[in-house]
């Protein structure tokens, strides 16, 4: 067994060059779109998009790199063995949550801070006053709340998510576990995994989407809206780590993982391609039914009216076919689900299918119709990629790859899906 | 319908470990196995007989697309030439509304045709009859059916069968097929078999 894997140099090569091009894509935008000439209307739409396109790939990849670390809390909750001889690849995706979390966290607190009321209308305080409907959420929608709540969200990932990874690697270092100790170990493991997923349950699957994204249009709400995202970033990050354990597959790594495991991830992400469906249509559903102005306008800013057409109807549809009607489609066949060139494609897909999703979640409450979808908004995208894949690879070399002592080890290896 | 009546060598098997050598072993001398009786589902054994993979997840997904079209065709239908009424003002082509009655008629359609098909493939509906080769395969042993030709030496089957470690041996002669009515008939056969 290989302890330590040296990554390619193709690797170094494709992190450092999304990077590059990242940081021009940043450059270009600090210097063209005048990010802190802030304010309302056309003449400051540059600054507008400059932070909207921020807080979508910033928000978007943090939840995804976050959900990595819900299937080991799931699957450790769920007494599952399956994922034990790729676990060391979902742990290598959540310790990025640290620095993306602190990226994430700047860009907020510039938002929220620096009175960005062209991205969060509740910040102005004059609105905030005259308004009665953001008056009512002040309670909800204020700097304060909203920064003590961003420190707890992102500490605590940060720190169960530290405390997992650490339980799992210090077991690496000594022979095999003895019966009662391999006990012990999952008992204590189980009870972190279930801390983790309450407070992963109180944040991305409630309260924090509705500040950070829901809040860009405060006027509306949906009870699904917390839900979508978590669904919306479950799937990206189970394509993030299908696409590294394909990666380190070919690269000779992870010898127990065989088509077995890749179609369970396989069932994953088309199970919850479906189920993020089911939130989507839950949320079109009810407001297309109901009818109610302010509940319309959230469509009505994306797809328009039938007399009208929105800027964002392509994408609308387009987020269907690729997020449902694909995987659907193609991740139905077994053949498919264990076939580990057309994996790497769906999750490629998928990855970008989300990304979509969460653009059309930002864009139109902020740049409404100006909206772009240019080099530059790419070249931020590749940027957050280009940090993934950095610290993503320094965990993959640091660390041995199969966890060769933990108790679930066999079970895994004999595992037939 | 009736498969006809062959002649069978029976080999009772009380444990997995002995029958999984003797299936492999009694394919590799060219004996036709008409079946393997078990008492729960044993994993590995349809690899084991050769038996080819299941194509009902195909039967299943033709099911669920004629529930879809079923389901959106018959809504469509009624709401905008059969019979159209006006709901709350939404357009009569009112695809949204439709989507959870065509979901569920999907499953439907697909859940209650795949019962029905895996039924008629394993030949197990209501009224249908089989041979039973050995009550105990209800309970507690894996029970092996060879099938006979004319030019089969049976007792040279059966010798081969103790060999694998069968414990209970014996010849039938049996309706290979499936019947409707009562299992009066098997009886019949089976008292027969037992006076040779």
């Amino acid at each position: 067994m290989n302890t330590t894997f040296e990554l390619p140099g193709s690797y170094k090569k494709w992190t450092w060059g999304l990077i590059i091009v990242g940081l021009v894509a940043l450059l270009y935008g600090l210097i063209m779109l005048h990010p802190f000439e802030h304010g309302h209307g056309e003449e400051h739409i540059g600054s507008t998009r400059f932070w909207a396109v921020l807080l979508q790939n910033s928000v978007y990849w943090l939840l995804t790199v976050n959900a990595a670390m819900f299937l080991i809390c799931a699957t450790t909750m769920a007494m599952g063995g399956w994922q034990v001889a790729l676990r060391r690849v979902p742990e290598a995706i959540s310790s990025v949550l640290p620095v993306l979390g602190s990226i994430t966290f700047i860009i907020l607190m510039i938002l929220v801070w620096g009175g960005h009321s062209d991205i969060y209308h509740w910040v102005d305080k004059t609105v905030a006053e005259s308004d009665p409907v953001i008056k009512g959420k002040s309670g909800f929608l204020n700097p304060v709340f909203f920064t003590v709540m961003a420190v707890i969200t992102i500490g605590g990932w940060a720190l169960l998510g530290r405390k997992m990874r650490a339980m799992s690697l210090k077991i690496d270092e000594n022979g095999p576990l003895t019966y009662e100790q391999g006990k012990r170990w999952i008992w204590n493991n189980t009870v972190w995994a279930s801390l983790f997923m309450v407070f992963f349950t109180l944040t991305v699957a409630s309260s924090t989407p509705w500040l950070w994204l829901m809040s860009i249009d405060p006027h509306w709400y949906s009870t699904m809206y917390s839900w979508y995202n978590f669904a919306s970033t479950f799937v990206s990050g189970l394509c993030l780590i299908t696409i590294y354990v394909i990666f380190l597959k070919n690269r000779g790594q992870l010898e127990y993982v065989t088509e077995e495991h890749l179609q369970d991830l396989g069932k994953f992400i088309f199970a919850f391609s479906i189920f993020w469906t089911y939130i989507w249509f839950s949320q079109y559903l009810l407001i297309w039914y109901s009818n109610q102005p302010e509940e319309t306008k959230y469509f009505i800013e994306r797809i328009g009216t039938a007399t009208h057409a929105g800027p964002y109807k392509g994408l609308f549809f387009l987020n269907l076919i690729i997020n449902f009607v694909a995987p659907i489609l193609i991740l139905m066949k077994k053949s498919t689900k264990r076939n580990w060139s057309l994996m790497v494609f769906m999750s490629v897909l998928l990855l970008f299918g989300h990304w979509i999703d969460y653009y059309l979640m930002v864009m139109p409450g902020t740049v409404g119709k100006h909206a772009e979808l240019m080099p530059f908004e790419f070249g931020i995208a590749a940027l957050f990629i280009g940090i993934i894949m950095w610290s993503v690879g320094r965990f993959l070399t640091k660390h041995p790859l199969t966890p060769k002592n933990h108790p679930f080890l066999k079970e895994s290896v004999i595992h037939q899906s | 319908m009736a498969g006809g009546i062959k002649k069978f060598v029976v080999g009772a098997f009380d444990d997995e470990k002995v029958l999984f050598p003797a299936v492999k072993n009694v394919r590799k001398s060219g004996y036709k196995i008409h079946d393997v009786y078990t008492p729960f589902p044993v994993h590995g054994l349809d690899h084991a007989m050769g038996l080819r993979e299941t194509s009902i997840h195909t039967a299943g997904f033709i099911y669920g697309i004629t529930g879809t079209s079923v389901a959106l065709g018959f809504m469509s239908w009624i709401f905008t030439k059969d019979w159209p009424l006006n709901i709350g003002g939404k357009p009569h082509f009112a695809l949204p509304a439709w989507i959870p009655i065509t979901f569920e008629l999907t499953v439907l359609f697909s859940a209650v045709g795949m019962v029905i098909t895996f039924c008629w493939l394993c030949q197990m509906m209501p009224f249908v009859k089989k041979h039973h080769f050995h009550p105990r395969a209800t309970d507690d042993l894996f029970v092996m059916a060879i099938e006979c030709t004319d030019k089969t030496d049976d007792a040279e089957v059966q010798r081969f069968l103790k060999s694998e470690g069968a414990i209970e041996i014996n010849v039938q002669h049996a309706e290979s097929g499936w019947w409707f009515g009562f299992y009066n008939r098997q009886e019949k056969l089976y008292r027969d078999e037992n006076e040779n």
